[in-house]
């Protein structure tokens, strides 16, 4: 069990039956050698030495594990720890794995920086780090996205990025993507993908958990100095699932660790009004990995929805996949609205406005939180800050 | 099940190489503008000179394609052109064409349908082969190998070999060929473009060592000069998006077969001369 949860994916990029390179033919070699030069990357200290001076003084690390005290006294239940993603620079944990993407795209001589972006999060980590190491960057983002998320349109723009509307399907998360693999497969020689999230083709789920996993690391030796002890409960919100596979990965091993994944509910389970793809999806295939996918009964693709455009997208990173069938990660959802109250209450309690995708794994958190006695402990992810959202927010509150 | 050599894609490039000739392989979407109308264009292209017909079977997501096929599927699936439903208009293009048919597609649809069976389906409903664009080798293998299945059987496996290919992965591609192999002319999606790469010749004769398969190639040739070019140094050469895209200008018109098949007249004398 031990060697299954932490020794993925095998040599060809699957979680047991899950991940794998489902690409075009013209993808495969660049994939490879991606894969080639990050193992190589992983192994060189220099390399290593190099993401950790990054992490620290460019993006803010170590990141807080801050104990949410009024939140906690007002359910009277475990101790809710807060890990401050939100604090890093950017905004979000979006720039760890940036970060480490970006020296890889140097290591392999790349001119030119392309991303894909949902809230608009890893899309302004993206450009912030081109903008770093002086590089070409063009963003592709769901023109659905670029109007509830208008302000990180700004900063990317502000940072010398060039954001490209894409309006096919639904104009959200997934198109984009397409359109990113698109760019990719014509500039391959040029250019490298920093994929944003733990999904697609190998070895991206796997690089962007590696470079998502300081989130884990940091909390397990932070917990421990704090309360002597493991956390009993590990609670992360799951689109792709980066930062959630971050958090989860140093906890895999242990097992009286019990860790929640939180999809998007949107506005109930039912077709096309959510993105919970363990609650509705099925197996399928997309955009480079088989995964669980929302999709039809023909195999074509659904619209999704929810409240946050981060979370928003049809497929799940194919370790959640593999996690929830070992029974080691449970996953969840919550619904538009509990996502807006946990928005909500996390600002007027704590004085956090946080990310509309981490108020859901907020809102977990406190279904969960009176449930459990005083002396356990609970570790959320903050994954990022809620600025972005505000003025989405004020619309729907009517404030 | 009948014997390997009763495939029509075998068949027809036997038939070309007796006569010194070079294949023209059209690309349209099944469905676009409607299910009804594709045997008719099929039947069209067969006229004007095509050998073999590829058939597009409409994805939501179709990664690999430029936005004219991008479009061109997206009218499909409003038609409601599901992929029982292009088994359904093989049928009917078989009532009156024997014309060798490729269908090209995204893998999740036949995984969907499940692989064995929808092989079994596409060939008693009248295609001959299958491509698939985002299934490589890597997962045709071994346990975790989900696709190797594919091309089992009567349906022959078109695989793709890509400028990026490098050549110690041709033998893990061309061990799960069958039929013809498929060169992608340039890294990118699939659309029209005004030239073609003139790097082609040198990759062909390095497939030609590893292959005796018909080699054709495709992705962006779009006129009669490109694909006689193109033609001259393969077996064959494949022409989509630009019939696509007149499909499109002239999805409306009651001549819309006539039309096209005066439009693909040139691409096929072009490529047969």
């Amino acid at each position: 069990m031990q060697k299954v949860l932490t020794q993925v994916p095998d040599a060809t990029g699957h979680y047991g039956p899950y991940g794998g390179m489902f690409v075009p033919e013209t993808l495969m070699a660049p994939l490879h050698e991606l894969t080639a030069e990050y193992e190589k990357a992983r192994a060189d200290q220099a390399f290593q030495m190099e993401l950790k001076f990054l992490l620290e003084e460019y993006a803010g690390r170590p990141t807080p594990l801050y104990l949410a005290e009024r939140m906690t006294e007002k359910f009277g239940g475990a101790k809710v720890y807060l890990k401050r993603e939100d604090l890093l620079h950017t905004g979000a944990h979006k720039i760890n794995n940036a970060l480490g993407q970006v020296l890889l795209a140097r290591r392999m001589g790349k001119k030119r920086i392309i991303a894909e972006t949902g809230a608009g999060q890893h899309g302004v980590a993206t450009a912030t780090v081109a903008a770093r190491f002086g590089l070409e960057c063009v963003v592709y983002m769901g023109a659905v996205d670029m109007e509830r998320q208008a302000l990180n349109v700004t900063r990317m723009r502000l940072l010398g990025a060039k954001v490209v509307a894409v309006t096919a399907g639904q104009q959200t998360l997934k198109e984009a993507v397409n359109e990113a693999m698109r760019d990719w497969v014509t500039n391959v020689r040029s250019t490298h993908y920093i994929l944003g999230s733990a999904l697609g083709s190998h070895p991206y789920p796997m690089m962007v958990r590696d470079f998502h996993r300081v989130i884990g690391d940091e909390a397990r030796r932070q917990i421990l100095e704090r309360e002597e002890k493991l956390p009993e409960v590990l609670i992360a919100c799951v689109g792709g699932g980066s930062n959630a596979i971050g958090l989860f990965y140093p906890f895999l091993q242990d097992e009286g660790v019990r860790c929640i994944g939180v999809e998007a509910g949107g506005r109930g389970i039912l077709a096309g009004e959510h993105a919970a793809r363990f609650q509705g999806g099925s197996l399928g295939v997309l955009q480079g990995a088989r995964t669980f996918i929302l999709q039809d009964s023909d195999g074509q693709i659904m619209n999704t929805h929810s409240i946050s455009a981060g979370l928003d997208y049809a497929a799940v990173g194919p370790e959640h996949a593999w996690l929830r069938d070992l029974e080691r990660v449970d996953y969840t959802y919550c619904t538009d609205d509990e996502a807006l109250k946990a928005f909500c209450f996390l600002s007027e309690t704590e004085g956090i406005i946080p990310a509309m995708e981490s108020a859901h794994a907020i809102a977990e958190a406190i279904k969960l939180a009176p449930t459990l006695p005083k002396e356990h402990a609970i570790v959320v992810c903050l994954s990022g800050r809620g600025d972005k959202d505000v003025q989405q927010v004020a619309q729907v509150l009517g404030l | 099940m009948t014997s390997p050599s009763d495939n029509r894609i075998d068949s027809k490039f036997r038939d070309l190489r007796e006569r010194g000739q070079k294949a023209f392989v059209a690309y349209i979407t099944a469905g676009d503008p409607s299910p009804a109308r594709t045997p008719e264009l099929v039947w069209a292209l067969e006229r004007a000179g095509a050998d073999i017909v590829e058939l597009g079977v409409p994805f939501s997501d179709p990664l690999a394609d430029g936005v004219v096929n991008q479009l061109a599927a997206q009218r499909a699936l409003e038609a409601g052109t599901r992929p029982s439903v292009v088994l359904d208009i093989l049928r009917a293009i078989r009532v009156q064409s024997q014309i060798p048919i490729v269908l090209y597609t995204y893998f999740n649809l036949i995984y969907a349908y499940g692989i064995e069976r929808f092989c079994l389906h596409a060939y008693e409903a009248g295609a001959d082969g299958v491509l698939v664009l985002d299934l490589p080798p890597e997962e045709s293998q071994g346990e975790t190998g989900v696709g190797s299945r594919l091309g089992d059987g009567s349906l022959r496996r078109i695989s793709l070999v890509a400028p990026t290919t490098p050549p110690e992965r041709l033998p893990k591609i061309l061990e799960k060929a069958t039929g013809f192999v498929y060169y992608v002319s340039r890294e990118g999606v699939t659309g029209m473009q005004e030239h073609v790469a003139t790097s082609i010749s040198g990759r062909i004769d390095l497939l030609r060592k590893q292959t005796s398969l018909p080699i054709c190639v495709g992705f962006g040739i779009s006129t009669p000069e490109q694909a006689r070019t193109v033609a001259h140094q393969a077996d064959g050469a494949v022409v989509g998006s630009v019939l696509v895209n007149r499909i499109a200008e002239w999805g409306k018109d009651a001549d819309l077969p006539r039309k096209l098949e005066e439009f693909a007249r040139p691409l096929a004398e072009a490529i047969h001369s």
